[in-house]
């Protein structure tokens, strides 16, 4: 009882201390000069309509890269825990089975997840999304899947494959911009085209779906690792 | 200004949760909790008054009426991020509870400090 009150009291003086500091930066007040500069200038130097995709891909382009390795390594980390925890695998009993509409539902719907993922992913750089929303979305059509049939698997080579092209095409992407005269990595070296068309922003697109691809393979890795600790018998893999 | 509020609610909700509970799927949902309110906390620091989502998608649209989109930005990769580490920390939580039988903290003893 003790113990609740301090730390009510400790949680009262961090928000009091939030709110003080957030007093000096009101609600709805201008953009900074990083996001102004960003704005004026994104549309001309990168040929993105989407700022914040010309903002994620181009000029923090470097960032990104380190945060699909972190994606990579938690996907890596969640396998290599798994794998391990093999030996002591306990005999598991079966689920129940999911009923018929689950079942047809989602063998209709999931074609359609696949499709509105991909969408997202391709219209990264003209509309709100891309890569790693729209492979979100994919992923969890197959967790769908894997909820409607408990017996499936997906095959992981096909997966590993997958998710080692899309990292690839990202790098090698950024490693042809150092042989360029420019000499930067990542740099956007296609046409920029017209705003607004699908072909436009150069390399941005391709990256958005590389991305995508890597996302939506590492998503549905985890799952299949997840739930083989349910259904599996003898092991993860 | 509401989420401004909203947000500091989320991170002492999962505060909150993170110091009290005992379970370790309770723990959980408190550090995503902490992740929704600082992403929230985000996102509406880069918001400017009447501006608009920041993407030239038709003619006549000004830089001037849109928000920062910087936060957007860092937000988007961090929800993806979190997410994964969400499953890491699961990951741990199904071993713990293997080789303990319990999800409780109190009683896995080589958490103890």
């Amino acid at each position: 009882m003790v113990r609740k009150v301090v730390y009510s009291i400790f949680l009262a003086i961090i928000v009091l201390a939030l709110a003080m500091f957030f007093a000096a930066y009101p609600f709805g007040k201008n953009k900074m000069t990083v996001g102004e500069y960003y704005l004026n200038h994104g549309v001309a130097q990168t040929g993105a309509a989407n700022i914040v995709t010309s903002v994620v891909l181009d000029y923090r382009g470097f960032d990104t890269l380190g945060e699909v390795s972190v994606l990579f390594a938690a996907a890596a980390g969640v396998a290599i825990l798994f794998f391990l925890a093999g030996g002591t695998k306990r005999e598991q009993e079966d689920l129940t089975k999911p009923n018929f509409v689950v079942r047809v539902g989602s063998r209709i719907i999931f074609p359609f997840i696949l499709l509105f993922g991909s969408y997202i992913f391709i219209h990264g750089h003209l509309t709100p999304g891309g890569g790693f929303q729209g492979g979100s979305i994919i992923a969890s059509g197959f967790l769908l899947l894997y909820l409607s049939y408990p017996g499936t698997r997906t095959n992981r080579d096909g997966l590993s494959i997958i998710e080692g092209l899309a990292g690839l095409t990202f790098v090698v992407l950024g490693l042809i911009g150092l042989f360029l005269p420019q000499y930067s990595f990542l740099y956007n070296f296609l046409p920029k085209g017209i705003l607004n068309t699908i072909v436009s922003a150069g390399i941005l697109p391709i990256i958005y779906i590389a991305i995508g691809f890597k996302v939506a393979s590492e998503f549905a890795g985890i799952v299949d690792d997840m739930m083989c600790q349910v259904i599996c018998r003898g092991g993860g893999k | 200004m509401i989420y401004y509020v909203g947000s500091f609610l989320l991170i002492a909700l999962g505060l909150y949760a993170v110091i009290i509970k005992k379970n370790l799927i309770k723990i959980l949902i408190g550090l995503d909790l902490i992740a929704s309110g600082v992403n929230l906390l985000i996102i509406s620091i880069g918001y400017v008054k009447g501006g608009t989502a920041p993407i030239f998608s038709r003619a006549g649209l000004k830089a001037s009426m849109m928000v920062d989109p910087i936060p957007q930005a860092l937000t988007l990769t961090a929800i993806v991020i979190d997410a994964s580490e969400m499953a890491l920390a699961v990951a741990f939580v199904v071993l713990l509870y293997k080789y303990y039988g319990t999800l409780d903290i109190k009683k896995i003893r080589s958490l103890k400090w």
